[in-house]
């Protein structure tokens, strides 16, 4: 499924940090490309770099060799065209459900008129089921529901990338499963490119076209996994055999890198 | 009803035990005027002198905490942003946050006269150094994850500015303003003892050197209530103003 044009291209990105004992190479030479409208995870031991190639993207980082490009050119900083989804939500506390939506609308780099933003409201708590708590103050709101908020204020931009850095880390199992359906479902509706990190290898198999498993620190590409489901998926896909042989390979993979990343640190403390 | 009786038992079981005090013989009573001598005696100032006194006082810790708060709340706004800047200037505003304003009224004296204006810098800089402190310990815990998000919307400094940090200070802001309100007032008797002639710390001083206890009584209670009623009508404003904040304290 990836035929579309290249649009996020990793060219030799590496990155590194200052740290008390030198220079830490954190992402060592990542190379791979995203599509438009594809659905990409990133999979690796945690720690690892993936969030460092994310925030590079999202444009809070510079590379430290390499390039990044967006539709070819470089990445000057965050801009409302890539919508980023935090595991810790971000939702603005001081603003009720509808306002934290319109928020991006009110910008400068965005604005729109009173019944757009209106408009636009509605039509996103709709979606992510928010109507009922529309002047409700974030507080108030289960995990599951600041996430859903986080996705709706997101979409309410229209970006056309969404980066999404463990979005579900934080939810119950019920609640995670059910927003990885409405996110297939959102996706189907109004496609994105997408980039998600995530620790967990159904989740990855379960929503994406293809999969990128790193490497322990400094995180190289470990290898690239096409995953062949047709959209839309269903909850079904978990119990279908090809799924449990594609999980038991990634597993593989990451627990592999999870004991080379035991093994750094051992040698670190001992 | 309940709640009502709730507010005002402790207040009826202080006025119990300042009775029981009186007439338990621990102390000799004419050094605990009872409260009804007090009473009577507040009555009695209220159609003399207090009005004036409380007058001059409430208005002294007013222009001192405005004053104050006006330069505290961008002085607690730069330190709390800005982390360098506060490594440097944290141990300089500690150095000064300590010093009790009574010991430097021999100073002030010597720099402003005896005037209001002596009264009001010794308030101002209660006031500041309380007020700067809540505002940037309060402003340097704010997450910055909301300015993050708000780049990725395609907000611009300036309006992550004004969208998301000063609705976020707002209800540091308003701590700020309490403590230095708190911290004024019992600053207040210091700042008139620089040859005030009206003023709540006037009043027990006068009250003092005459050895009248029960306008001293009246004095101080009159100092508690009325900081206890500004604290309360600052509370009902942090809740109209931050509604969306969890605890109100």
């Amino acid at each position: 499924m990836t035929t579309g044009r290249v649009r996020i291209a990793f060219d030799r990105l590496s990155v590194s940090f200052p740290t008390a004992r030198g220079r830490m190479l954190v992402v060592d030479d990542v190379s791979y490309a995203i599509h438009d409208r594809e659905f990409v995870s990133v999979i690796g031991p945690s720690g690892c770099g993936k969030t460092t190639t994310m925030n590079i993207v999202a444009g809070f980082m510079q590379p430290s060799s390499g390039a990044v490009t967006l539709d070819g050119k470089p990445i000057a900083g965050p801009g409302p065209d890539r919508g980023v989804i935090f595991q810790e939500y971000g939702i603005f506390p001081w603003l009720t459900v509808k306002q934290n939506i319109a928020f991006g609308l009110t910008l400068g780099a965005n604005r729109q008129g009173a019944a757009v933003r209106e408009e636009v409201c509605q039509r996103y708590m709709r979606l992510m089921g928010l109507s009922d708590f529309a002047d409700a103050w974030p507080r108030m709101l289960s995990g599951g529901m600041r996430q859903r908020l986080a996705l709706a204020r997101a979409y309410a931009v229209k970006p056309q990338f969404l980066l999404m850095d463990e979005p579900f880390g934080a939810l119950d199992a019920q609640t995670r499963s059910a927003m990885q359906d409405l996110l297939l479902q959102v996706l189907a509706a109004e496609g994105k490119t997408v980039m998600l990190i995530t620790h967990s290898v159904e989740e990855a198999i379960y929503l994406s076209n293809r999969i990128v498993v790193m490497t322990a620190r400094p995180t190289r590409i470990r290898e690239i996994i096409d995953v062949p489901f047709a959209y839309p998926r269903t909850d079904a896909l978990h119990e279908s055999k090809e799924f449990g042989e594609l999980r038991s390979h990634v597993r593989d993979l990451v627990m592999q890198e999870y004991a080379v990343q035991a093994k750094q640190s051992e040698n670190v403390s001992g | 009803m309940r709640r009502t009786a709730l507010i005002l038992a402790p207040w009826l079981l202080l006025l119990c035990a300042w009775y029981a005090l009186h007439y338990s013989g621990l102390v000799n009573p004419a050094l605990v005027p009872t409260p009804h001598e007090v009473a009577v005696r507040f009555v009695e100032l209220m159609r003399d002198r207090l009005p004036l006194d409380i007058l001059m006082s409430t208005r002294r810790v007013f222009v001192g905490v405005i004053c104050g708060i006006v330069l505290a709340v961008p002085v607690g706004f730069v330190l709390g942003w800005y982390r360098t800047i506060r490594t440097f200037i944290d141990p300089v505003i500690n150095f000064f946050r300590a010093l009790p304003p009574i010991a430097l009224i021999p100073l002030v004296i010597v720099y402003f006269g005896v005037d209001e204006l002596a009264k009001t810098v010794i308030l101002f800089y209660a006031s500041f150094f309380a007020g700067v402190i809540v505002m940037y310990e309060g402003i340097s815990q704010i997450s910055p994850i909301y300015v993050r998000v708000a780049r990725t919307l395609g907000a611009t400094d300036f309006e992550i500015f004004r969208k998301v940090i000063v609705p976020m200070a707002v209800p540091h802001m308003l701590t700020a303003l309490r403590v230095a309100l708190g911290v004024a007032w019992a600053t207040l008797v210091a700042s008139e003892l620089i040859a005030a002639q009206q003023g709540l710390g006037a009043l027990i001083q006068n009250a003092g050197s005459f050895f009248q206890l029960d306008i001293i009584y009246v004095g101080i209670i009159c100092i508690g209530f009325i900081a206890l009623l500004m604290d309360l009508a600052l509370r009902m404003a942090t809740r109209r103003f931050v509604s969306w904040q969890e605890r109100i304290v």
